[in-house]
């Protein structure tokens, strides 16, 4: 029997009619189009498919449609607003965060769970808060400096990427 | 991978999810954060007819303090216990074995109830409640009864739980004055279960030796079990080196534990000894303050 199910998803609420065995990554990338969110193991090793349910990271592999009813989905096409990238996707950007970008959504809204709980992780926290994702070109360490960098710019601190001059009367 | 297919059903009572139990009874199973098995259903080593999905009961959902006692309702994630504050003072081994599981991910679905339930030979809750001797509610139609923990872990993914019943609550104590305890776990470098995971629980006797000693220890056979042996032997003694050694010789049979890809049994068995060695001084250091 298929289930109507109401989720809102980046603000925009749908209703939709699923089979109960439909995964949540496949009602976001199959029925509603939205391919940000990756499927990388496809058993709740990877983190490719993580995206924020009623505002904590979860594995949408992991979960059914049906059991998201009424339930408030952020994935990594709801962050940034008006034009402007999150600090998160501005971090990644800056700091070469990725080389294929294959594990980047998921690990950007892993990190945004974190700094939501830690606005100012220690690396060894930031490491810790990413035991659930997988990235397997970079190594980590680009992207633990990109979450520093959006941790540091969410707190409102002036940050300045590496490799560029601190602006004149920077402190 | 596409699990069989299935009907679901969301129960808003633990009545509801009763009946339902009672209706369907074999054919159906309890989902509660789904992230033991889901993984199973997509495998397809899990083909139920039915999901009674648990998930949004509310009154399963609380932490609350009662009679010396924590009770923390099935639904409570592990997440909701490693940042638990009153867990953190009352009975700080929970969190620090919560912190333990898996990934944040996972720890923001995962149930304490789904876990005790599944009993999955190598998971981190078994060791730290039968350290902790906590209490298990179980509901089932002819109402609330409480299983002793030590009672609970029957076999691989078998509990003490009746057909029709549903695992409602777990209470643990309060952590009485001079009194520690201690979760540690060797993970599986992969899948991060545990190869093989110890809990101890010490309690001071006014002359500083031990009064009381629990071991609980997960990973290393079909069910989680109690070190009881070396627990009797560690009472009325301070914890030190040659008392370790002593008590701990010969704690478990490697006969009585797993062997598989990640360990064999005889390696197993050492890993209790070490990790059980290194649980107890924790939990004595923690219980002198």
């Amino acid at each position: 029997m298929r289930h109507t199910i109401q989720v809102t998803v980046n603000g925009q609420t749908h209703r939709v009619e699923v089979e109960p065995r439909l995964l949540l990554v496949e009602l976001i990338r199959d029925v509603l189009g939205l391919t940000g969110t990756h499927v990388g193991c496809d058993t709740s090793q990877c983190g490719a498919c993580t995206v924020h349910v009623n505002g904590e990271a979860v594995k949408s592999c992991t979960m059914f449609a049906v059991q998201a009813d009424g339930c408030e989905i952020t994935t990594v096409e709801g962050l940034a607003t008006d034009e402007q990238l999150h600090p998160l996707q501005e971090g990644f950007w800056q700091e070469h965060g990725l080389q294929c970008g294959f594990c980047t959504p998921g690990i950007i809204m892993a990190a945004a769970d974190l700094l939501k709980r830690n606005p100012d992780p220690s690396e060894e926290e930031i490491r810790r808060a990413l035991e659930g994702n997988f990235c397997r070109c970079t190594g980590y360490h680009n992207i633990v400096r990109a979450i520093r960098y959006a941790a540091a710019r969410m707190r409102g601190e002036a940050v300045v990427p590496r490799g560029e001059a601190a602006p004149t009367g920077a402190s | 991978m596409i699990p069989q297919t299935f009907e679901y059903k969301k129960a808003q009572t633990i009545d509801e999810a009763l009946a339902l139990l009672r209706e369907h009874g074999d054919e159906a199973k309890v989902l509660a954060g789904g992230h033991s098995l889901i993984p199973l259903m997509k495998l397809r080593l899990s083909t139920p007819e039915l999901l009674i999905d648990i998930g949004g009961i509310q009154e399963l959902s609380e932490i609350r303090e009662q009679d010396g006692r924590i009770e923390l309702g099935a639904l409570v994630t592990h997440r909701t216990i490693e940042f638990s504050e009153l867990l953190k003072q009352k009975c700080p081994v929970l969190p620090e074995a919560a912190a333990q599981i898996g990934d944040p991910q996972v720890r923001n679905k995962g149930t304490i109830g789904g876990s005790l339930a599944h009993a999955d030979p190598a998971a981190d809750y078994p060791a730290v409640v039968l350290a902790l001797d906590a209490e298990i509610e179980a509901t089932g139609p002819d109402g609330r009864r409480t299983i002793p923990v030590r009672d609970f872990f029957q076999g691989l993914f078998t509990t003490a739980l009746r057909p029709g019943e549903l695992l409602t609550r777990v209470r643990v104590p309060v952590m009485p004055p001079r009194s520690g305890a201690a979760y540690l776990k060797f993970p599986n470098p992969a899948s991060r279960y545990a190869v093989v995971g110890v809990a101890a629980f010490v309690k001071l006797a006014p002359d500083d030796t031990c009064a009381e000693v629990r071991i609980g220890i997960t990973g290393a056979a079909a069910a989680a079990f109690r070190a009881t042996e070396a627990e009797k032997r560690l009472v009325g003694k301070t914890i030190d080196d040659r008392t370790l050694t002593a008590a701990l010789e010969d704690m478990v049979d490697p006969d009585d534990l797993l062997s598989d890809l990640a360990a064999t049994a005889e390696y197993r068995a050492h890993l209790c000894h070490v990790l059980t060695r290194r649980a107890l001084r924790q939990a004595f250091e923690r219980a002198h303050g």
